[in-house]
């Protein structure tokens, strides 16, 4: 008998869930949002002419604490130029295979180059495709940003970036902030139209699979 | 080190409340330092003098209205000296020399190359305060600015504390680079025209002036590492990499016989940075540049990886395996064995290589016909070798230092041996050296150790050495020391004659030659009348010391003196070779380079182990790639005679010419035990000292002096120290450092060419010419220099001749006789 009553009590507890908020997500359908200052995959972030931030320091590799990091400068000339200034890194590489997402790279970062994204997708079938290179990690080219190698667009020397970018903020919009967001707050993970999100090698959608109805 | 243990007054003082018991003279910084204090500096270096121009070493002395440098101040009795430990004047005084200096100095860290190594960063962070009061714009140059091909100047960065304009003058003697200007504007430079108001773009780029002088010295990369912060950096290493992921390996210098000890900075695979090594006894803590950057032949794309072989079919070398290779060269060299192997083994190899050659000459091919000199030379060299140098330690560099009078022969101690020279530019400068050159003319390098010259013509240095007054006072002074170069070879009764006048004289004879491993070889016993120890073969005895050691029977090594290089190559090119077994040598390097190249064709067997692709590899029968020196551990002699040992920097599969050698030898059905480093050094670590007598100085005559008619001189020749060597390929900018080529010529024969400085000079022979700028030059009458190895004028290869030679000398260009002389050849 009491067999019996105990199998209802134990259906009446699925039977009530079936009320409750559903917590199970559709992903990869419809991934999660996480918390603004989640911290995942590095960007390499460009100036507002598109030349790049990293000027090849190595402190973010110093900084890391998991080893994962690789750079090697490499000297800018006039004729071929990736960074203001004398300096640039010639490899970049982090390996997600080692990252902690521990974010200590970031405060090491003179330049401000190296931020973090919330792209948490970063799952790879080999140890090679962990190896993220600059193609992978320097952020998408904003309009008005051209394709390095060019010559300095925005002043003289490597002071006219610096100083400038105290009074411009939005040198590094399109790494943090969803490039077509038009106000520029919008999280990349949750834009309106994911569709519309910049396809990555992390990121591979696929189609038809928009997923506006389930947001 | 004498100078330690000689009686001196000693004073006592305190320093932070300790007592200590100082020498006289010294200075506080340094007693401090020994008591392990540690005084922020960065002007003081301890092999420079004393400039206290940082004022970053204030100290507090009791009794001193104001701090004190000490790195100025010598100690004395009775002082009570407080550092920024214990005194907070010090301190403040510290932090206020340190927002000075940092006043002007630019926030540049993360592109710097001194990054993570720099004092200044360091010293900040210990002694400066945390902010600086200065919100003034920073003063700035123009940046980086080129000072020499391979030097780079950040003026920007510079705190002024001359260390390297110190460095140039003091140590290596040349004075390129100095303060200029004055006040705020006070900044190191070197001599530009438009620094003057002259031409030059203004830029600050040296070179582009018509009068600029870059920063011409064969010892420019110290100044980059012993300053202090990244004002002076290289351009081979710009922006590589960062002090923490380099893995530093302390090693010794393969380039000269000077023997440097050295420090090389790798990763991921790759040689990246070298600098010079602490060792007081050898190269205190310069280097040279040659040594410094000349590493990149390592990496250059012809390196050899797998072995070749040279197919049947097709006549080609293709790459096979180790056991086809190894078997192919075991049946050759069995089957050439009757004919007779010659072995020319170079003068690159360590002592444990070199030893694995001589042993498998002797052992697996049963001949002495090995000889590591690949250059022009005598039987009379081999005698004197034998005599003079083989185990002869003799003379040090302390020795050179302390020395009152050296005698230079055949050699120029700045292109040739550059750490010696700077030993005795420091004995010439600091004590009391007088150097004495039997040369051609005054080089450079002996203008800066004040040498006296005794002006000799090529070939005429025997007779000089016999007869001349001026060489027998100097040598008369206890002490006194005769170095010979190996050029010394060529001059037929030249080293007889050394041998005698130090034997005559008193004074100490030191042999020095050129290559990192032809000191070595002589003690291994890679020379046709010498096995391992210096054993004469045709001394039973000897021989018997050595089949004991080797565990063979006493008639296994054979008794009679092999061929020379000169013979083998002869032989060779005749047809009498049944085989060469060749290390690293050039055929460029030998005294007729077209006979050796046609040697190597004629042998019927060539077995080559090389690094790169070369000459010799492109007519070998079977190739076998071996390690460069980074790739491997082993030992070099220096011309001391000093063991410079050192392990390996990158642990690659890179085999060891020995283990190459015994796994050859394995195939021929012998047991040669030169498998590894360690077990070598055992085996020569076990051999017991020779008993066999020395053999006794060779006594060759002076030759006559070669008569030149009209139009024709007598060729004098050395080797830069940054030439077209196999070792310094593929590195353009150390090659930019190069000093130019010219044709050196005295009065009496520009007067008689009509050629003014600049003007072409062609000097022929019937083989070919060479033409190249003059340069007017106080020469001996009727002698003319050629650099042997510079571009445009590799000697041995176009003239076919070496220094002593009657050639033809003409004004411009060749004509159209010497012309075609050149096509047919």
């Amino acid at each position: 008998m009491g067999t019996f009553t105990g199998s209802f009590k134990g259906f009446g507890v699925t039977f009530a869930h079936m009320f409750r908020k559903v917590i199970t997500t559709d992903y990869p359908f419809t991934p999660p949002t996480p918390a603004p200052r989640y911290h995942g995959r590095h960007i390499l972030n460009r100036h507002p002419d598109g030349l790049e931030k990293c000027i090849g320091c190595e402190l973010c590799a110093w900084a890391c604490p998991a080893d994962a990091i690789y750079v090697e400068g490499a000297n800018n000339t006039d004729e071929e130029r990736y960074s203001p200034g004398e300096r640039y890194a010639g490899i970049y590489q982090i390996n997600y295979a080692r990252c902690i997402f521990c974010g200590l790279c970031i405060e090491a970062c003179p330049t401000r180059s190296l931020t973090m994204s919330n792209e948490y997708e970063l799952a790879r079938d080999s140890r090679q495709d962990l190896i993220f290179t600059k193609k992978e990690l320097l952020a998408p080219l904003l309009p008005g940003m051209e394709q390095p190698p060019h010559p300095m667009r925005l002043g003289e020397t490597d002071k006219d970036y610096y100083i400038g970018a105290l009074t411009n903020p939005g040198t590094s919009v399109g790494a943090e902030r969803a490039p077509w967001s038009e106000t520029g707050t919008e999280d990349a993970a949750t834009a309106a139209d994911t569709d519309a999100r910049p396809e990555t090698a992390g990121t591979l959608r696929r189609p038809g699979q928009s997923t506006k109805e389930a947001v | 080190m004498t100078d330690v243990a000689k009686k001196t007054d000693t004073v006592t003082l305190t320093i932070d409340g300790i007592e200590v018991v100082a020498e006289k003279g010294e200075l506080v910084i340094r007693v401090a330092e020994r008591m392990g204090i540690a005084i922020p500096r960065f002007c003081d270096h301890p092999l420079l003098a004393p400039a206290g121009a940082c004022r970053q070493c204030l100290v507090d002395i009791e009794g001193q209205r104001k701090p004190v440098a000490s790195c100025t101040q010598t100690v004395a009795e009775g002082m009570v000296v407080k550092t920024q430990l214990t005194s907070p004047v010090a301190a403040k005084a510290q932090g206020g020399v340190m927002e000075l200096l940092l006043a002007n100095h630019p926030l540049d860290c993360p592109t710097c190359d001194k990054g993570g190594e720099c004092p200044l960063q360091n010293q900040a962070m210990t002694n400066g305060r945390s902010d600086s009061r200065f919100k003034e714009h920073k003063r700035e140059y123009e940046k980086p600015i080129h000072i020499s091909s391979q030097v780079l100047l950040d003026r920007e960065r510079c705190i002024l504390c001359q260390r390297c304009t110190r460095f140039s003058e003091e140590i290596a003697g040349d004075k390129f680079i100095d303060l200029m200007d004055r006040s705020s504007g006070e900044q190191i430079n070197v001599y530009r025209d438009d620094f003057f108001g002259g031409t030059g773009t203004g830029d600050g780029q040296a070179g582009e002036g018509e009068g600029d002088i870059p920063f011409n010295s064969y010892f420019s990369g110290n100044t980059i590492q012993i300053c202090p912060v990244g004002a002076l950096t290289g351009e081979q290493y710009r922006f590589r990499a960062r002090p923490f992921d380099l893995v530093s390996t302390p090693t010794a210098c393969e380039h000269c016989a000077a023997g440097c000890s050295m420090r090389a900075d790798h990763r991921r695979g790759k040689v990246l940075r070298r600098l010079a090594g602490d060792d007081p006894a050898v190269n205190e803590e310069w280097n040279c540049d040659k040594g410094r950057w000349g590493f990149q032949y390592q990496v250059a794309n012809d390196r050899i990886t797998a072995p070749l072989l040279r197919d049947a079919k097709t006549g080609e070398l293709r790459e096979v395996s180790w056991s086809e290779a190894l078997l192919a060269a075991a049946e050759g060299l069995k089957a050439a064995k009757g004919a007779g192997v010659g072995v020319l083994t170079g003068g690159r190899l360590t002592v444990e290589d070199a030893y694995a050659y001589a042993k498998f000459a002797r052992v697996a091919l049963g001949t002495n016909d090995i000889d590591f000199r690949s250059r022009p030379l005598s039987a009379e060299e081999a005698d004197f070798l034998a005599s003079s140098v083989a185990g002869v330690t003799d003379v040090t560099y302390e020795d050179v230092e302390n020395a009152p009078s050296a005698v230079i022969v055949g050699l120029e101690p700045e292109e040739e041996c550059p750490i010696l020279f700077l030993r005795l530019r420091k004995g010439h400068s600091r004590k009391k050296l007088q150097v004495t050159a039997v040369a051609p003319f005054l080089s450079r390098g002996f203008e800066k150790l004040g040498a006296a010259l005794v002006k000799a013509v090529p070939g005429d240095e025997a007779r000089l050495l016999a007869d001349d007054p001026a060489i027998a006072a100097a040598l008369a002074t206890p002490g006194a020391l005769l170095f010979v170069g190996e050029r010394l070879a060529t001059v037929p009764g030249g080293l007889s004659a050394a041998a005698a006048l130090a034997a005559r004289t008193g004074a100490r004879l030191a042999w020095v030659p050129r290559r990192a491993g032809d000191r070595g070889a002589i003690d291994a016993g890679c020379l046709p009348n010498l096995l391992p120890g210096g054993r004469p073969v045709t001394d039973p005895a000897a021989r018997a010391e050595i089949s004991l050691a080797w565990k063979v029977e006493t008639g296994a090594v054979p008794g009679t003196t092999g061929r020379d290089t000169d013979a083998i190559v002869a032989a060779a090119a005749a047809g009498q070779l049944g085989g060469l077994l060749v290390a690293g040598v050039d055929p460029g390097d030998l005294a007729d380079p077209r006979l050796a190249e046609q040697a190597l064709d004629q042998a019927g067997f060539v077995v080559s182990l090389e690094l790169r692709h070369s000459a010799v590899t492109r007519r070998a029968d079977v190739v076998f790639p071996v390690a460069p020196a980074a790739e491997k551990s082993g030992t070099y002699l220096d011309w001391e005679g000093r063991l410079r040992s050192f392990g390996t920097v990158l642990p690659t599969t890179a085999m060891t010419d020995g283990r190459v050698l015994e796994a050859v030898a394995a195939l021929m059905d012998v047991t040669l035990g030169t498998g590894d480093v360690m077990t070598i050094r055992r085996e020569l670590g076990a051999m017991p000292v020779s008993k066999a007598t020395r053999p006794s100085a060779p006594s060759v005559a002076p030759a006559t002096r070669s008569e030149t008619g009209a139009h024709e001189a007598v060729l004098a020749s050395w080797h830069h120290l940054i030439d077209q060597g196999s070792l310094l390929d593929g590195d353009a900018v150390l090659a930019g450092t190069a000093r130019p080529p010219v044709a050196r010529i005295g009065k009496d024969l520009a007067e008689a060419l009509g050629v003014v400085d600049g003007d072409a000079v062609t000097v022929g022979t019937d083989r070919g010419a060479i033409t190249l700028p003059a340069e007017v030059t106080d020469l001996a009458p009727r002698v003319v220099w050629l650099p042997t190895n510079s571009p445009g004028s590799t000697l041995r290869r176009s003239l076919g001749v070496t220094a002593g030679a009657v050639v033809r000398l003409s004004a411009g260009r060749p004509g159209p006789v010497l012309a075609s002389s050149e096509v047919s050849a």
